[in-house]
């Protein structure tokens, strides 16, 4: 009898420790957020790709992340608890955690990192981002066709590439097909402050804008348009579809899944290297989300033209003839702008009447 | 630079129904250190108001009942605090934080499946002819209703502190308590009282961030107004007159700062982004330096744990 119970429970200790040992196989993949997955824009799309890897993965990954990480010396610890806790691949999911990543990544050569929209690499940190300016020249093409005003608000985040890029791409955009058009920048400093964002909004539409845009993580800026008649805006980051038709006349949509799951199959392939990825319309990192009948019918036509060119190449978002803001010349006849310039962007275009806050 | 498309009455509208919800929340703060407890879960307390408000406005479609319904819940979940510190004498600072923290996850379980709805709409009052005058229309007689009820509610903790008994055994309480309880003052039970109105002042502001002042539901949506709402009850210095200036300054600052942004000013944002905070220090410092005001000011038990003798 006793010999029976013993070698049950022996039994019992190798299939538990068999489980163990299946459950230490499951490659643990790690995200940091700057805000909430229940943001409706920035957030929620990194965490739709996160869920991605679970259903095409399944058991063979574990997926963690911690929301709300703020850009800080916090990143530091929140990754390296996630080094220590076994995670192999880890996500940073904000520009300004780009040091941190640096400093963690030193100091576990066996960790893989993620950066997104960051330009800084080493062997065992990649780098990704989409061309959101892409996005930015389509919606920038509606803007100037629809503004009644000629002044489109603009809620910017920080003062760093991405978001200078995209100011200029939707800014010549709107310019192409509105000679009259005028951008009013405000800085919110911030990537996910509701009240802030809402009063951003608030602020441009009393100073005449009637088209705004945002490149800031909140649907705040769309409840805010809904209250004022005739204001129009565009989903950031996300669909932000339930605005739609109006005040959300369309959207840029940034789909983070294909590369999540693909670096995520690379690390269980043993496949994995340090790479630099910017993918655009083309890909499918970015998409358009569905234009809406508050938007004429050429002009969605035409719209849809200039992001079906975009994404074939035939057109470049920053094509010259472009002068920087003080008059210099930065891009001759026919001339595209070079992925170096675009990614350490720190200026404006000709004709936007404003300063870049230092 | 336009300064000229700045419309200053436009920019007094906007900045009052952006200082309102950190007003609220402050004078409820205001109240519980007046009775000698610092509760440092606004923040936590705002978020579950903005929660539970929003969700209650939505089921019904009242955001009158929502705001109800907002006002109650931040007074409930302040009843963990008051327990805990009242009653199970844990550390002050400690379980506010904590109340914080349990605030800001338990209303993202909460308000989970409320991403992305529109809430029942609140409109500004409208009374014919005085709402129609210029200038004086749109300021003084064109606010939703939770504004003014901000402005009486800050009258009338105004006149409960200073002109009423109960007001008077509160500030005993928060200025001695082993001296109240020698008097014969329930120490503890005025204390639940005080914790639980400032929850609900907290819940009420946290309600009107999410049902008039974005009118959506988003985690982590406070971001920091919690917070604020604690300094300007240091920096109105324990008055709720100067609640409102201090409220109005924090609120007018970002407005502002916003503003002339989309005017063109070249100033850096980040610099006029740091003014309320610069001057909730200047204020601080001022009033560390003057031992005798500072000790008229703030309530002398503030933080301190009462232990009843027999």
């Amino acid at each position: 009898m006793n010999l029976i119970k013993t070698l049950l429970a022996g039994a019992a200790v190798a299939t538990g420790l068999a489980g163990a040992a299946f459950a230490e196989d499951k490659l643990k993949v790690g995200f940091i957020y700057i805000g909430p997955p229940g943001d409706m824009g920035w957030t929620y799309e990194h965490d739709q790709g996160r869920k991605a890897i679970e259903e095409a993965l399944g058991d063979k990954v574990e997926t963690t992340y911690v929301e709300n990480v703020p850009e800080s010396a916090d990143s530091e610890r929140v990754m390296t608890q996630m080094a220590l806790s076994g995670h192999k691949l880890i996500f940073a999911t904000s520009f300004n955690y780009m040091d941190h990543v640096m400093n963690v990544a030193k100091k576990f050569p066996d960790v893989k990192f993620e950066h997104a929209t960051g330009f800084k690499r080493a062997d065992n940190v990649s780098t990704y981002s989409a061309r959101f300016y892409e996005g930015r020249a389509v919606i920038g093409h509606i803007a100037g066709h629809m503004t009644k005003t000629n002044t489109i608000g603009y809620i910017a985040s920080y003062p760093i590439p991405e978001v200078i890029r995209g100011i200029n791409s939707a800014y010549l955009a709107a310019k192409a097909v509105n000679p009259e058009v005028k951008f009013k920048v405000v800085w919110a400093y911030t990537w996910f402050d509701p009240g802030k964002e809402a009063d951003a909004a608030n602020a441009l539409i009393e100073q005449g804008a009637d088209v705004i845009m945002q490149h800031t993580d909140s649907t705040a800026p769309m409840s805010e348009m809904k209250k004022h008649e005739g204001i129009i805006g565009f989903g950031q980051a996300s669909d932000m579809g339930q605005f739609a038709p109006k005040p959300r006349v369309s959207s840029i949509i940034d789909n983070w899944a294909p590369y999540y799951v693909a670096r995520t199959q690379a690390m269980l392939d043993g496949t994995w290297e340090s790479t630099d990825t910017w993918h655009g319309i083309k890909e499918g990192m970015v998409e358009i989300g569905e234009m809406t009948d508050a938007i004429p019918a050429e002009v969605r036509a035409s719209a849809q033209e200039l992001a079906d060119k975009l994404a074939s190449g035939e057109v470049h978002a920053f094509t010259g003839p472009i002068n920087k803001q003080d008059g210099s010349a930065w891009l001759a006849e026919g001339e595209t702008a070079d992925d170096g310039t675009l990614a350490g962007m720190d200026f404006y275009v000709e004709g936007i009447e404003a300063e870049i806050p230092n | 630079m336009d300064l000229s498309s700045i419309s200053p009455v436009t920019l007094i509208v906007s900045l009052m129904a952006a200082s309102t919800p950190i007003l609220l929340a402050a004078l409820g703060e205001l109240v519980v250190e007046k009775s000698g407890v610092l509760n440092l879960g606004v923040e936590g307390m705002m978020i579950i108001g903005a929660v539970c408000g929003f969700i209650a406005a939505v089921t019904t479609g009242s955001p009158w009942l929502g705001f109800l319904f907002g006002a109650i819940c931040g007074a409930a979940v302040s009843m963990i605090f008051a327990v805990l510190t009242q009653y199970l004498m844990a550390n002050q600072v400690a379980s506010g934080l904590g109340l914080t923290m349990f605030g800001l996850g338990l209303a993202a379980l909460l308000g989970h499946s409320y991403t992305g709805i529109n809430p029942p709409s609140f409109s500004q009052i409208h009374i014919p002819v005085l709402s129609d005058l210029p200038v004086v229309g749109r300021i003084v007689f064109g606010h939703d209703p939770m504004i003014y009820f901000s402005l009486a509610l800050t009258f009338g903790i105004w006149y409960f502190l200073t002109r009423t008994r109960g007001g008077l055994v509160l500030r005993a309480v928060g200025e001695s308590h082993d001296a109240a309880h020698a008097l014969g003052y329930k120490v503890i039970r005025i204390r639940m009282l005080a914790i639980a109105f400032g929850g609900a002042c907290a819940g009420l502001g946290g309600a009107y961030l999410s049902l008039v002042r974005v009118p959506q539901w988003a985690e982590g949506m406070t971001a920091g107004a919690g917070w604020i709402a604690l300094a300007i009850v240091v920096f109105a210095s324990w008055k709720p007159g100067r609640a409102i200036i201090g409220a109005y300054l924090f609120g007018g600052v970002t407005v502002l700062q916003l503003n002339l942004q989309a005017a063109g000013l070249a100033i850096s944002p980040a610099y006029l982004s740091m003014t309320p905070y610069l001057a909730t220090i200047i204020v601080l410092v001022i009033m560390a330096s003057d031992k005798k005001r500072q000790s008229l000011n703030a309530p002398a038990s503030l933080g301190k744990t009462f232990f009843a003798s027999t």
